[in-house]
């Protein structure tokens, strides 16, 4: 029908409505049973149905109408401006760096500093628990994690489905060791991460000479095992009641966030009662850890272990043709990955005060590959990025309050805080494949350091 | 280390760097390699000649470690008397301890590394011994400083011998198809190898580029390197090679020197695909030809 | 002898229904090599659908034979998942195939995650209870077998042989085979790999919903959430039976109903998934293509 000439604007109207009405007709039969129709319990507790049309239309108006605007304006554009760009000839490279780029990593280490002091400053000492807790910390937790499976997906290749089950062996050892031990802290840090490492290596072993999917497959499975046997063990770990009660960590033993202990933290300084000031040291303690996590990954790409890695990610083969023994290989990269997942564990159960299986599921495994993977794997930078976007994103829905005003008391923004977590995945993921920093920086050079473009660098196959 | 290394008596004589005895590849039903031998001396460049299918590449996989052989026994001998079983290593091991390097038919370069990097992945076990391993390199101790220096001056002269000194910091798989060949086999030379196998260095390479990799592979025989490589090519072999071994549907039919293997009936009739009964008459005719 | 007997039985029921499920991962990662980690929620979208279709036949058609019921609940389900997956595989995983190899994954993982959120929002958080469908239960000697299980292993049965039937003898199975053997090369001598791909989806959607449909005939109750873990367990299937297979996935998706089953009467059943889990890890261990799948010849 549309005439041969799609380039006239008629043409592409006439396309852009067609595929704008085949939108909507699909949307239509995907969502009029879901959302047309809603089931829900009545007094009796039966099962019954209303519907819900309006709600409906809405949602078959959008798919129509955001087709028609992909096909008919938004594509025409991107492509004209593609055009435009490829007949200039000019290719946009530019030398010089603003400012704020070629300092961005000093700069965001002093906010990251400043922040808790900042938000005590605006919020006051009780509002800033929110903005230091919440956000900082929370996000920072997933910064660290993600830096952690960084090591194992984005440099050594190896795709670990099941990483959330370090973390619980770190928050666990934590939780458990405290309360037997009493040992603190400081002292339990470094032997939670030793004992992630060990389990690294004990799962490790058997499992890494598979390769790809499976290897994927066998970690989520390990990841499952982990969680359902610290439902199931009740008698050390009270199943899904959590253990409760874990010690706070204290500043080096010296000062205590203990109300009632002598060497208060607020009383010593004279400030007045808060756990704020608790979240605040919190948050310099994960921040330092996070910081420890970039030193070492820094350091050990620079180090033959961490060419190792990357090179094993590249070619498996040439690998072991070169000389290289690919199992302690990866089992060093398995381990160190699994230690900074126990690290975060021990900190994380420290935080909350509370631990249960509920905190280990399979969907964190997910959020925290998903970080790595949007942020671009194998860069620090760029993970961080998506760990801000993605966690405090979500974490902000939280926040926004006058969205009930909006659509009324019911809405609860929280619901569709996974909702949008996962939609913002794919969205990503389609316009940004390689995540938001798909270059690598060499390791080494002779004359300058060159950004290794995205397209020549390869995801592994382990 | 396995035992056999060190206590074996020396069954190779002489400067034989590497001998096939017996060797044989079952896949499935299908006999790649039947009781397949031959010698390859110390400093010599050895050419592992035939047709397609002939087995060459399974050879290759079965010496450097990536096929365990059905049947047979692979000697090396180091330069310093050392006798290695190969079948017996881990490929792996087979580079780091019997300092025997190869490179692939289809090239495996890092590609996301840069040139550089690929050089410095290649002497992994040297670092790694002189980082303790690691741990003692991230305390940055000066030992491991001057190892890396060292390194880096290894894969300085490697690069300068490839003639690829001006693209060392440029992503490998960014480089053209020769000199990507020229990175794979300097890559393997950065291992530090007594045997280099190489498996056809020059397929696909134009006019220019096999004139480079010829260069390329004259100064390792210089360095005293042993290269075993497999050729399709049969004007590539001739020029370089100093002893060729043809292979043919997984056994030998013919071992010399390139003279005597050029002018071998059987050879010729691989080569030119003659039935067996013709073999005779190429050879008559060969014979009169030799009278003339 | 009898318990045995019994358990086997109620192994070889939630086996069908692992198995159906299975073959929709097992489809998928033959032929463009993805794990497809929604297909679980598919599984449970198609669940949701036949929920759905319950409550509104039996609101305006009170006297409706349970037969006629269960299957227009299968059409619907089957129709409403293969619409959607078709739409998701065009809209989150074609754009990206060839590209970066985890890309697609996390798509899938990201899609994994809005459907289940999205049934949360749309129909609520809370289990979702119906009445028994079918209450007929027979019994021989000391061993009960109900209609149901006799309903979902027989709709089973007639589905993998259709399905078998399609793969193997029809040209569109051809098309699915040559597209997994080289999809470039079936592309060269004329398939239509985009649509066979598609095709693809909407069948292993279908296998997911009639699954789905058991699943809620069987257990009456339905739920956002239930797609992961019956949904991790039917990968895992599909793995155990070698994944590319398609025997392999009804036969995984057996044992692994059968494990369940067996330890649960036998053993304790807190711990049947983590036997489950263990055995896999085992097999592929041991056999890290799986029980049927092809051997994976490493080339240098």
């Amino acid at each position: 029908m549309a005439a041969p000439s799609e380039n006239t604007s008629s043409g592409l109207m006439v396309k852009a409505v067609r595929e704008g009405i085949f939108a909507g007709v699909i949307a239509l039969g995907m969502f009029i049973l879901y959302v047309g129709i809603e089931t829900y319990q009545d007094i009796d507790n039966r099962l019954v149905w209303r519907t819900r049309w309006g709600l409906l239309a809405i949602f078959v108006a959008v798919a129509a109408i955001g087709r028609f605007l992909m096909v008919g304006v938004i594509k025409p554009h991107l492509d004209r401006r593609k055009l435009a760009k490829a007949k200039s000839g000019i290719l946009e490279i530019s030398e010089e760096k603003s400012f704020f780029h070629r300092h961005f990593l000093k700069i965001a280490l002093i906010a990251l500093l400043l922040y808790p002091m900042a938000s005590v400053w605006l919020f006051g000492t009780q509002g800033s628990l929110k903005y230091v807790d919440n956000f900082g910390i929370q996000i920072l937790i997933y910064v660290m994690l993600a830096w952690g499976l960084n090591i194992v997906v984005g440099l050594a290749g190896l795709l670990d489905l099941g990483y959330v089950a370090f973390y619980a062996v770190g928050a666990y050892s934590y939780a458990l060791l405290s309360a037997h031990l009493g040992l603190s802290f400081w002292v339990l840090l470094p032997l939670a991460g030793i004992l992630a490492a060990l389990w690294g290596v004990i799962l490790g072993f058997p499992v890494l000479r598979l390769r790809g999917d499976y290897l994927a497959i066998v970690t989520l499975a390990f990841g499952e095992i982990i969680r359902l046997v610290l439902i199931n063990w009740t008698d050390v770990t009270r199943g899904t009641f959590g253990i409760s009660g874990i010690k706070k960590a204290s500043v080096f033993g010296i000062w205590s966030f203990d109300v009632g202990s002598p060497n208060y933290f607020p009383k010593a300084f004279g400030l007045a009662t808060s756990s704020a000031y608790y979240k605040i040291f919190l948050f310099y303690v994960i921040l330092a850890l996070c910081l420890l996590t970039a030193y070492v990954t820094i350091r050990l790409r620079r180090m033959p272990i961490g060419r190792a890695w990357e090179a094993l990610r590249e070619d498996e083969i040439a690998c072991r043709s070169l000389g290289i023994n690919t199992v302690t290989t990866k089992l060093t990269a398995f381990a160190t990955g699994a230690m900074f997942g126990g690290f975060a564990g021990s900190f994380f159960a420290t935080r909350q005060g509370f631990v249960s299986p509920e905190s280990f599921v399979f969907l964190e495994s997910a959020v925290i590959l998903a970080i790595v993977v949007l942020g671009g794997m194998g860069s620090l930078t760029g993970i961080a990025i998506a760990a801000v976007v993605m966690v405090g994103g979500t974490e902000l829905l939280r926040e926004m309050a006058f969205l009930k005003l909006v659509f009324g008391p019911d809405f609860t923004p929280e619901l569709y805080r996974m909702l949008l977590f996962g939609l913002a995945m794919v969205i990503v993921m389609l316009f940004k494949p390689r995540g938001f920093v798909g270059t690598r920086e060499p390791t080494a050079f002779l004359k300058e350091r060159k950004v290794v473009s995205g397209s020549f660098t390869k995801e592994g196959h382990g | 280390m396995t035992p056999e290394t060190n206590t074996m008596t020396p069954t190779i004589t002489g400067d034989t760097i590497l001998k096939v005895e017996h060797l044989s590849m079952k896949f499935g039903g299908l006999m790649a390699i039947n009781d397949f031998s031959f010698e390859a001396r110390r400093g010599d460049i050895t050419a592992l000649i035939g047709p397609n299918g002939a087995g060459k590449t399974t050879v290759f996989n079965c010496i450097t470690g990536f096929y365990k052989p059905t049947m047979g026994m692979i000697t090396l001998r180091q330069g310093d008397g050392r006798e290695h079983l190969l079948e017996r290593l881990k490929d792996f091991e087979i580079t780091k301890s019997a300092k025997v390097a190869r490179t692939f038919q289809n090239i495996r370069l890092f590609s996301g590394l840069t040139v550089l990097e690929n050089l410095l992945v290649a002497q992994h076990n040297v670092l790694m011994k002189a980082s303790g391993y690691t741990i003692l390199g991230l305390l940055g101790l000066p030992t491991y400083k001057k190892a890396v220096g060292a390194s880096i001056e290894k894969a300085k002269y490697w690069l300068d011998k490839a003639d690829l000194t001006d693209r060392a910091d440029d992503p490998a798989g960014d480089l053209p198809y020769g000199a990507q060949r020229r990175l794979e086999i300097v890559r393997a030379m950065c291992t530090g190898p007594e045997l280099l196998c190489l498996d056809e260095p020059a397929a696909g390479l134009n006019p220019r580029e096999s004139a480079a990799l010829n260069t390329l592979l004259h100064s390792i025989r210089s360095e005293g390197v042993s290269i075993l490589l497999i050729e399709h090519d049969m004007s590539v072999v001739m020029e370089i090679s100093d002893h060729v071994v043809v292979l043919e549907y997984g056994q030998k039919i013919s071992d010399g020197t390139p003279d005597h293997v050029k002018n071998d009936p059987k050879v010729i009739a691989a080569y030119l695909g003659v039935e067996d009964d013709e073999v005779d008459e190429v050879i008559a005719v060969e014979l009169e030809g030799g009278d003339r | 002898m009898e318990y045995f007997i019994q358990q086997l039985i109620n192994g070889l029921t939630l086996g069908s229904i692992y198995g159906l499920v299975a073959i929709g991962y097992t489809m998928v990662y033959g032929i463009i090599g993805m794990i497809n980690f929604a297909h679980g929620d598919i599984f449970m979208l198609g669940g949701f659908a036949a929920l759905i279709v319950f409550l509104i036949l039996t609101s305006f058609f009170a006297g409706i034979p349970v037969a006629l019921l269960l299957l227009v609940m299968l059409i619907v389900g089957m129709l409403m998942t293969g619409l959607w997956n078709w739409t998701i595989e065009r809209v989150a995983y074609r754009p990206l195939r060839g590209s970066f190899r985890l890309a697609p994954l996390i798509t899938a993982i990201g899609m994994s995650i809005t459907l289940s959120n999205f049934i949360q929002v749309t129909q609520g958080p809370r289990n979702k209870p119906i009445p028994q469908l079918v209450t007929d239960v027979y019994h021989i000697g000391a061993i009960t077998i109900s209609l149901k299980q006799l309903i979902i292993v027989a709709v089973t049965s007639a589905l993998l042989f259709a399905f078998w039937y399609i793969v193997n003898k029809t040209p569109l199975g051809r098309a699915q085979r040559a597209t997994e053997q080289d999809r470039k090369m079936a592309a060269l001598l004329g398939v239509d790999v985009d649509r066979t791909i598609s095709v693809t989806f909407v069948m292993g959607a279908a296998l997911a919903a009639v699954a789905g449909s058991m699943y809620l005939m069987y257990y009456g109750v339905s739920n956002f959430n239930d797609g992961f873990i019956p949904g991790v367990k039917a990968f895992t299937a599909a793995v155990l039976g070698g994944i590319g297979s398609l025997p392999g996935a009804v036969l995984g998706g057996l044992m692994i109903g059968l494990i369940e089953s067996l330890w649960s009467a036998y053993f304790t059943i807190a711990y049947k998934d983590v036997a489950t889990f263990v055995i896999l890890a085992f097999v592929l261990i041991f056999k890290p293509t799986g029980i049927l799948g092809r051997p994976e010849v490493e080339k240098v």
